[in-house]
């Protein structure tokens, strides 16, 4: 899993039948310091999370098991949300 | 596996419900001579590890939820399966 921020949303009128009313997402994932790593990518919310967000998500095949698993199409989706900055402690 | 840094933890109250009970690890991944610098990662915790533990992490799917959750078929892809008491590297052969 990752952390990331949610940046922005996604509308697409015309998608496969399962991601139907699924709502979708901009992450940008983050380090340690919660600096941006990597490209921004579009995920699937399984978790109610919304723009600005402090998230982590799933990456991969798991990433389609919150939902009906064996024909909804994600390979990132948002499986929680941390409470705030604030709760994200390292060294 | 990769071999990686635990540095901390994060708190989610709202979360897949797979992940209840589940201790939500933040680390960093290290090489074998364990300069940090890798990418952070989020990981469940299966053995206890604290902060400050270099750690084995498994990234598939189907081991991560089995050993994090006992069970297959959550939403987790990355889990902490090992504590790293120590590493013995061959002189030039390491990246």
């Amino acid at each position: 899993m990752q952390l990331a921020r949610v940046i922005g949303t996604v509308v697409a009128t015309v998608k496969n039948e399962s991601l139907h009313h699924r709502k979708l997402l901009i992450v940008q994932s983050l380090n340690k310091d919660l600096e941006p790593q990597g490209k921004p990518l579009v995920a699937v919310d399984a978790a109610g999370a919304g723009v600005g967000e402090l998230v982590f998500w799933c990456r991969g095949k798991e990433a389609s098991f919150p939902f009906k698993r064996e024909d909804t199409p994600t390979d990132c989706t948002i499986v929680g949300i941390v409470d705030s900055d604030q709760h994200v402690s390292r060294q | 596996m990769i071999l990686a840094k635990v540095l901390g933890n994060v708190v989610a109250t709202q979360k897949n419900y797979r992940y209840e009970n589940a201790r939500v690890m933040l680390c960093e991944q290290i090489t074998p001579e364990g300069d940090p610098g890798g990418n952070t990662i989020l990981a469940l915790d299966s053995v206890d590890a604290g902060v400050g533990d270099t750690v084995l992490i498994v990234q598939e799917g189907w081991s991560a939820s089995t050993a994090a959750t006992g069970k297959a078929g959550a939403a987790i892809d990355s889990a902490i399966v090992g504590v790293v008491d120590r590493i013995d590297l061959l002189e030039n052969e390491a990246p």
